[in-house]
């Protein structure tokens, strides 16, 4: 079969032996029962899916970015693999957000064709590269964070988010030990980058509130027995953040929370600057070729 | 044609023998991922569970079943994804870990049992005792805890000085 150019040959998804090329993916949750649990409503558990599904997407969108820019090619390697793993738990969690009871919806749908003001990731996964240092300390962040949500998600009523959290637990204690590493090799190194990863922490701290204040539908999805109030993970996140600072000779910065929009921030769909950027360069290729795979 | 129908059970067997498309040395029931196979009047129902929620491969094995399978006499076939119980490194099986073992690729040891309370954190690179799958050396040491795919770290032998792969254990 020929084509006149390559952007063509792209969207022609029947032909799976240009697989290296990639094509349509399968439905990630394909045979999985997604029947909502009894008495949850079905468009509460959708937009509590979308929102641990959007802090892998955007986190994962952030790490890719490293690709070509890391230290070392280990270090590159662990980034893209901790980028694939958290994109894999996106792709669970937007397809189990599309399937909730009502219309029927794919992960593309939610990937590429919402507008930012409906991503409803934490504004800390969405925070320009920056260096190395300031990546550590924002995966040491994220993970410790993550970690502990999915840890509860295990027992969730829903099945599905419980089966999700329960493969992302084993993944998210790698990234964890991961960044807790650099952040102690850094903090615990020369004076140079002590300096350099205290630099980058407070960087990130301004973003680190936000992660524990309760949204109405996480607040109703706890209740429900289905997810986790993010306040009652702080205790956990401070005890290990506290370990990783007592090795790194590293204290939490002194900062002051960056405010939302009247008490409203990342959960709610009000982002930073960095967000229209982001969203412009993981969008910009499906929307101009609708119906394209890749 | 009703001639070339296989027999019953047939379907496992065909489906036991597709690789894995990252470690072809390994079939599908080798590494574990392979969860049941099931036949009703030629309809085969395969399950199967991603080792890495992010794995790529998974698509690569989808495929890959349906078309041996479709070669060898099913038309009707569909894979389902079964994502609980987690897969577990400790589901290869040992002729899996034997097959990996001669590929140069040291295989997995015990996974980590869950813990009461909080996951704890490890601030070290865990000692593992990875014996050297080239020399036998028993004095190995990790050079990164990412690999060239998901499931797989990176060590060195500190007698040979040769780098090796490791399959994790998770």
């Amino acid at each position: 079969m020929s084509f006149d150019n390559a952007y063509e040959a792209l969207a022609d998804a029947a032909d799976d032996s240009r697989w290296a090329f990639g094509t349509g993916f399968a439905d990630p949750l394909s045979g999985v029962d997604t029947a909502v649990p009894a008495g949850v409503d079905g468009a509460d558990l959708s937009a509590y899916c979308l929102m641990l599904g959007d802090d892998a997407l955007i986190m994962s969108h952030r790490l890719q970015e490293w690709c070509t820019r890391a230290p070392e090619l280990e270090d590159e390697v662990a980034l893209a693999n901790i980028g694939l793993d958290l994109l894999g738990q996106a792709r669970l969690l937007l397809a189990r957000a599309g399937r909730t009871g009502g219309e029927e919806l794919d992960e593309d749908r939610f990937a590429f064709f919402r507008l930012e003001h409906e991503f409803r990731n934490v504004r800390l996964a969405e925070l320009e590269r920056g260096d190395f240092a300031e990546l550590s300390a924002r995966l040491l962040v994220f993970a410790s964070w993550r970690l502990a949500l999915l840890h509860r998600l295990t027992t969730s009523r829903d099945p599905v988010l419980a089966a999700i959290a329960e493969n992302g637990v084993k993944e998210v204690t790698y990234h964890r030990d991961y960044a807790a590493r650099w952040v102690v090799r850094l903090g615990d190194g020369t004076e140079f980058s002590h300096g350099r990863m205290r630099a980058g922490l407070a960087a990130v701290w301004p973003y680190v509130a936000e992660l524990f204040v309760p949204h109405e539908i996480e607040l109703r999805m706890a209740g429900a027995g289905i997810g986790v109030n993010p306040a009652d993970v702080r205790a956990e996140f401070d005890e290990v953040l506290g370990q990783v600072f007592a090795a790194a000779t590293l204290a939490p910065p002194e900062v002051a929370p960056r405010a939302g929009v009247g008490g409203r921030t990342g959960r709610h769909g009000l982002h930073t600057e960095a967000m229209g950027f982001l969203l412009a360069e993981l969008q910009s290729v499906a929307r101009a070729h609708p119906g394209a795979s890749w | 044609m009703s001639a070339a129908r296989p027999g019953a059970g047939a379907a496992r067997a065909v489906a036991e023998t597709v690789r894995d498309p990252e470690l072809p040395m390994l079939t599908l029931a080798d590494l574990g991922v392979l969860r049941a196979v099931s036949e009703v009047d030629g309809r085969v129902v395969v399950s199967i569970t991603p080792t890495y929620t992010g794995c790529p491969a998974m698509d690569a094995m989808r495929d890959d079943l349906v078309n041996a399978l479709e070669r060898a006499g099913y038309p009707e076939v569909e894979v389902r994804t079964v994502l609980r119980p987690a897969w577990s490194s400790d589901w290869i099986s040992a002729e899996g870990r034997r097959k990996l073992a001669a590929a140069g690729i040291a295989p997995p040891g015990p996974a980590p049992r869950p813990v009461p309370g909080p996951i704890p954190l490890t601030l070290g690179v865990p000692e593992r005792r990875v014996a050297c799958p080239r020399c036998g050396a028993a004095e190995t040491e990790t050079t990164s805890e990412f690999g060239s795919t998901a499931c797989k770290s990176l060590r060195r032998c500190r007698s040979c000085g040769e780098p090796f792969e490791h399959v994790k254990e998770i």
